[in-house]
């Protein structure tokens, strides 16, 4: 199990303990998870992330085994090819972007042009819905949850793009997998670690209706309980309980 | 069947929900099957529950009118006998129908139920609750209340209310014991434990979509143990998370023993879970054997 949703660094908003890789290591090894892809997490609230992906390369350079590194990539920024092929060059599976938090539009052209690049250099493209729930957000926290324009806009735009989109809820994921040709949904993966269990059984009516191969492992640690995504799986019903999750690393 | 996820130790779900043919779902047998799958796959020894009037059917979810009301604790009344073995109730009620709320707690509670739910059909320091928190006080049944993570705003469809505002009903009613729902379930939980602290007659219940990394440590070392009541809500993956973090916090067997059940065994009338309590007798008269000695 790899859980492609880690995060290293602070939060800007709220107390977050313990946001290091060592902990996060300590973390896989007790949660049984073989690796993870990491990003940093203050690196979506820098104007320019250039810093923040130094900062990751270097906090994790010791542990290339287990933790690969996920830059974060803003385009509309100058010279954010050069982050893009810095990204590759590192050895990252995706990059992060944020537009929501970068107050790019649902149909930005900058990000078509990086999920397009990003996908010509085999490297997913990694969205973020949310990092808290938006009843509890700080009063500067103004950002707003990720949109399923946004969305569904990336994922038309080629043949070559590769979403994986962190922190959607089933709403979200219906309507975005729903508004899409069967092509176009083959180029977006979902993690799980916002999608409600039991009794709703959002993840069980997803794995139904959507299929269990468009979902990957994720947890949002350091914001949110490891322990999350795992008890989600084990709780799923027995019709489901068994479906394998998507193979991402066919991606990586 | 296979070993309980939590383990076979006893637990309690302090806030749980079942849902009735007048609930405006088509799914609500699934729902309630659904709630009972999985428990049994946790390990839950009792599911405490309130049906929320016609879940906004023909009347709001949070401001139920009589009717719904008793249509809700109707249908939640029956589960709790048909279910007897695991599921209790609470009595639901809209303080702003306060002879009705009152006639509700005594017809409900001759007939089995063991506490009493408040939605936010109005805030919580209101005078009209009064009435209420003084007849839970006397029937010695813990007021489940449904509550905003600090209220910053009006939000629709409800009207929220936070931990001081419980705070504030719970200290003119120093002999009832206040359940403050859902830390977990939306808004800022850091605002509720400095809210409370000094009202010792407020427990938080866990649950709660919200699984924040720092929430369950800070309302443990804010509170104690002894304060907290694991539940799940509408998100039993996110109780069991919980669960398996509170495993690895660091705390001793008694803290773990009293927020998966000691504590609810405290707040509610006597004899409310005898699973639990008939099986723990025998432990406790061999441990007060072994001490005196």
């Amino acid at each position: 199990m790899i859980d492609v949703n880690a995060l290293v660094g602070s939060y800007p908003f709220r107390h977050v303990p313990h946001p290091e890789p060592a902990a996060l290591l300590r973390v896989l090894d007790r949660e049984r998870i073989e690796a993870a892809w990491v990003g940093h997490l203050p690196s979506a609230f820098y104007r320019d992330p250039q810093h923040g992906n130094q900062e990751l390369l270097s906090q994790i350079a010791s542990h290339g085994e287990r933790l690969r590194p996920v830059l974060t990539v803003r385009p509309d920024w100058p010279c954010w090819e050069r982050e893009l092929r810095a990204a590759r060059d590192a050895g990252a599976p995706a990059v992060r972007a944020y537009p929501a938090q970068w107050g790019l539009s649902s149909h930005d052209s900058s990000m078509r042009e990086l999920a397009l690049a990003a996908g010509e250099l085999g490297l997913a493209l990694m969205l973020t819905v949310r990092f808290e729930d938006l009843r509890q957000r700080h009063l500067l926290d103004v950002a707003g949850d990720l949109t399923a324009a946004a969305i569904r806009a990336l994922a038309r735009a080629g043949d070559q793009v590769r979403l994986i989109v962190t922190a959607a809820g089933r709403d979200m994921i219906d309507e975005v997998h729903w508004s899409l040709t069967p092509r176009e949904q083959q180029r977006v993966f979902w993690d799980i670690s916002w999608i409600w269990g039991p009794p709703e059984d959002h993840l069980a009516k997803l794995f139904r209706t959507i299929g269990s191969h468009r979902f990957v492992f994720g947890s949002q640690w350091p914001l949110r309980l490891a322990q999350n995504p795992s008890a989600n799986l084990a709780l799923l019903p027995d019709d489901v309980h068994d479906s394998p999750l998507g193979s991402i690393e066919r991606w990586a | 069947m296979s070993a309980p996820l939590a383990g076979t130790a006893p637990l309690i779900d302090a806030h749980a929900h079942f849902y009735h043919a007048g609930a405006g779902r088509s799914d609500w047998a699934d729902l309630n099957a659904a709630r009972f799958r999985a428990g049994d796959r946790i390990g839950i020894t009792y599911h405490v529950a309130s049906a929320l009037g016609t879940y906004g059917f023909s009347s709001p979810t949070y401001f139920p009118s009589p009717a719904d009301v008793t249509i809700g604790n109707d249908a939640m009344l029956e589960i709790a006998a048909r279910e007897h073995g695991r599921v209790r109730m609470y009595v639901t009620v809209n303080p702003n129908y306060t002879d009705h709320a009152l006639r509700e707690i005594e017809r409900c509670v001759e007939r089995g139920a063991i506490g009493i739910k408040l939605l936010a059909s109005r805030r919580a320091d209101d005078p009209l609750l009064d009435p209420i928190a003084e007849r839970a006080a006397h029937r010695t049944l813990p007021v489940l209340h449904h509550i905003w993570q600090h209220r910053r705003r009006e939000w629709p469809s409800q009207e929220i209310s936070d931990g001081a505002d419980l705070a504030r009903l719970a200290a003119r009613h120093p002999r009832a014991n206040f359940i403050l729902a859902h830390i977990g379930g939306g808004g800022d939980y850091a605002h509720t434990f400095p809210a409370i602290v000094d009202t010792p007659n407020v427990f938080p219940d866990l649950s709660g979509s919200g699984v924040d990394r720092g929430m369950l440590d800070d309302a443990v070392a804010a509170l104690g143990a002894r304060r907290l009541l694991w539940a799940c809500d509408l998100t039993m993956e996110t109780g069991l998370a919980k669960l398996r973090a509170l495993d690895v916090l660091g705390l001793s067997d008694d803290e773990l023993a009293d927020i998966r059940w000691r504590n609810a065994v405290r707040l509610f009338p006597k004899d409310s879970f005898p699973l639990i309590t008939r099986a723990a007798a025998p432990r406790n008269a061999q441990r007060a054997t072994l001490n005196a000695t």
